[in-house]
């Protein structure tokens, strides 16, 4: 529609001039002083009758007065409130602190303003990895993340909700665009998806296929960096011992998990109780790509080249840090 | 020469309004005004003439009072308030022939402003948080003012591609509140307690009645062809909705809640389909064009949502006032035809 309304945008202008000659220009701008007259009239009458003035705003009116905006919440128009968040960073800075351990290495990396798109690896049945990264760099750096997931999330009565209060916003690319460009914010996507945490433990530390590299057209488009993270631990937080198809398919999951915890502590407390693992995270060089932004479409090869490139610097990351590692509980 | 234009739905709350609005307009020589039922308001230039829903002599009166604007604001966006076959017929085939009219061999007709609804984006899980106009909704419609509002559209696509010389603008508004229109999500906020979905709490956008007269008068005078959403700024949770509203809220179960708001239907206040889809994933709708072209906002979705409450609260204090007006077709062609009666010479 907005095409063909687009291309009639063009026919109508050529119309006019052809048209114009024969007194068909009924497009001139609405003569000002009629309307400050109109407008007038239209007070006179409201006054009487009770009601506002309802004539339209001359369009040179260039000073937009602020409007009265009574809120009463601070949930923005992503659904996160900096409240919330700030509450779930009390509860969860124990188990930050205390339980995972979690520590970084070039964290100066992550930039104190303007947009970027941070990318990490995803593991653990239920993913340990994107609440330490948030609670890590927005206590750390004080500036917020917003967390790109699946829209399974939102369709979860109560979940759904609190997720988007702590800063989970639905993976869709004019979502992504608009938090990066326009409001020039530090956004969290995991493009391995849910293969990352749906793997079995003993494909731990293995990426995934980074789903079709959107996440590179993303950037590329909002003309942000990527920031790479490579996180060692997750994996262990909440290992899968064994996977059901059938119960995944049952129950519309992309995966149905049984994990070591659940073994451990019951099918119910284990999908709620991680193992004390050692969480490390690494920052990696910025990926800057040197293509302008806004483009309408860039080169499929290019993405699917840089995408495959930063997962690869993302798994040699793995595989260093885990050859430093002597302990999975202690680093 | 000014604008000669005709309003369809005269006696609806924005046919009403508007054709008030445009009275005041010298730039606007003769407004007619269509409708199945006589004006509820008081007007003074407006002509009004009564048709079928579907507008069988819509040709005859375009070309006699040469018609050169036309606004289409008879378009049904609340479901509960007929039947869906009635809705049908005003809505789509009522569309249908006014494009038929307007589109016949010497029609007059330049402008043409179609008030359409931000429901044809509908509501889906995977949705974006705001809706630009080129978007298309992520499945297709199902609820019935969604199905017929999309047709509506394909017949004022139609029109626009068939006649490149007429400006066709087509605006879509997003939930409507203030302190006089009255809606499914008004009388929702009505209630003593109000209903919510359990689990959910989606973020809704609203725009002030007197921002869609305002908007509609804008896109008049600047002649804007093409699309464009109305709507104040900022997305606001259904529960702060309630808040500002001063009231409770009571959650309906998030499995069978078409079933568990059937209670509500038989007390009076009806929560059609297409408001609970909404009480569960929430819309938003880019307002930018719109502003980049000019338009400046009264209201943000909150202070529209404030001024509805205000207006509540003074009811509920004061009562409401039974209109006085009626329409008596003799008083009203004395007023405007009579030579006995006196108009300031112009």
């Amino acid at each position: 529609m907005a095409e063909t309304m687009e291309r009639l945008q063009d026919v109508r202008a050529l119309a006019e001039d052809t048209l114009a000659p024969v007194g068909f220009a009924d497009a001139e701008p609405v003569d000002a002083d009629a309307l400050a007259l109109a407008a007038e009239l239209a007070l006179d009458e409201a006054a009487a009758a009770g009601h506002a003035a309802l004539v339209p705003v001359p369009k040179s009116d260039t000073t937009a007065p602020t409007l009265d905006d009574p809120r009463q919440s601070d949930v923005d128009e992503w659904g996160r409130s900096e409240r919330m968040r700030e509450l779930a960073r009390k509860i969860y800075e124990p188990l930050y602190k205390n339980w995972f351990r979690a520590e970084w290495e070039g964290l100066e990396k992550i930039p104190e303003h303007g947009g970027a798109l941070l990318v990490a690896n995803h593991a653990g049945a239920v993913p340990s990895d994107a609440p330490v990264i948030m609670h890590g760099i927005e206590s750390e750096l004080g500036r917020p993340v917003y967390g790109l997931a699946d829209q399974l999330f939102k369709s979860l009565p109560v979940v759904g909700v609190m997720w988007s209060r702590v800063g989970g916003v639905v993976a869709h690319p004019d979502n992504a665009y608009r938090l990066l460009r326009e409001q020039e914010q530090l956004v969290l996507v995991f493009p391995e998806g849910s293969k990352g945490p749906g793997k079995h433990y003993s494909q731990r530390y293995r990426l995934r296929r980074f789903g079709r590299g959107g996440f590179v057209e993303i950037a590329m488009r909002a003309g942000v960096p990527v920031i790479p993270i490579a996180v060692v631990g997750a994996e262990e937080s909440m290992p899968i011992v064994w996977k059901s198809t059938a119960a995944a398919k049952l129950m519309g999951l992309p995966y149905f998990p049984v994990t070591a915890n659940q073994l451990m502590f019951g099918p119910l407390l284990g999908g709620l109780m991680y193992f004390p693992a050692k969480i490390k995270l690494r920052v990696l060089d910025p990926v800057h790509f040197d293509v302008a932004p806004d483009q309408h479409r860039y080169s499929k090869s290019r993405i699917m080249d840089e995408s495959e490139r930063i997962r690869e610097k993302i798994q040699e990351a793995l595989y260093d840090m885990l050859r430093d590692r002597r302990s999975v509980w202690f680093g | 020469m000014g604008k000669r234009v005709l309003i369809t739905g005269l006696a609806t709350f924005w046919g009403g309004l508007l054709a008030q609005a445009l009275e005041h307009d010298p730039e606007v020589d003769v407004i007619v005004g269509l409708d199945t039922r006589e004006p509820t308001i008081e007007l003074e230039r407006t002509e009004y003439v009564r048709t079928d829903e579907n507008y069988s002599i819509l040709s005859r009166i375009v070309r006699a009072a040469r018609i050169d604007t036309i606004v289409h604001t008879f378009l049904v966006v609340d479901s509960t308030q007929m039947r869906a076959k009635t809705m049908h017929e005003i809505n789509v085939i009522g569309t249908m022939n006014l494009f038929a009219a307007a589109s016949a061999a010497g029609s007059t007709v330049r402008d043409v402003v179609v008030k359409s609804s931000s429901y044809v984006y509908g509501t889906a899980i995977e949705d974006p948080v705001w809706f630009t106009e080129e978007m298309t909704r992520s499945h297709p419609p199902r609820r019935r003012v969604e199905r017929s509002l999309d047709a509506v559209e394909g017949y004022v696509r139609d029109f626009a591609i068939d006649n490149p010389h007429v400006n066709v603008t087509m605006l879509r508004f997003s939930n409507v509140l203030g302190p006089d229109i009255v809606t499914p999500v008004s009388r929702a906020l009505e209630l003593p307690l109000v209903p919510k979905i359990l689990g959910y709490d989606p973020r809704f956008q609203f725009v002030h009645e007197d921002d869609v007269v305002r908007s509609i008068l804008f896109v008049l005078a600047n002649q804007l062809p093409g699309i464009y959403n109305v709507a104040g700024d900022g997305l606001l949770p259904w529960t702060e909705v309630a808040r500002i509203a001063g009231k409770r809220t009571i959650a309906l179960p998030p499995v069978g809640t078409a079933y568990a708001a059937v209670p509500l239907k038989l007390l009076g206040t009806e929560l059609p389909d297409e408001l609970l889809d909404l009480l569960r994933y929430g819309r938003g709708i880019d307002n930018r064009r719109l502003k980049e072209a000019g338009f400046r906002y009264q209201y943000t979705s909150a202070g529209a949502v404030k001024a509805f409450v205000e207006a509540l609260r003074l009811r509920s204090t004061v009562g409401t006032s039974e209109p006085t007006y009626r329409y008596a077709a003799d008083v009203e062609q004395f007023f405007r035809h009579s030579p006995a009666v006196t108009r300031d010479a112009d």
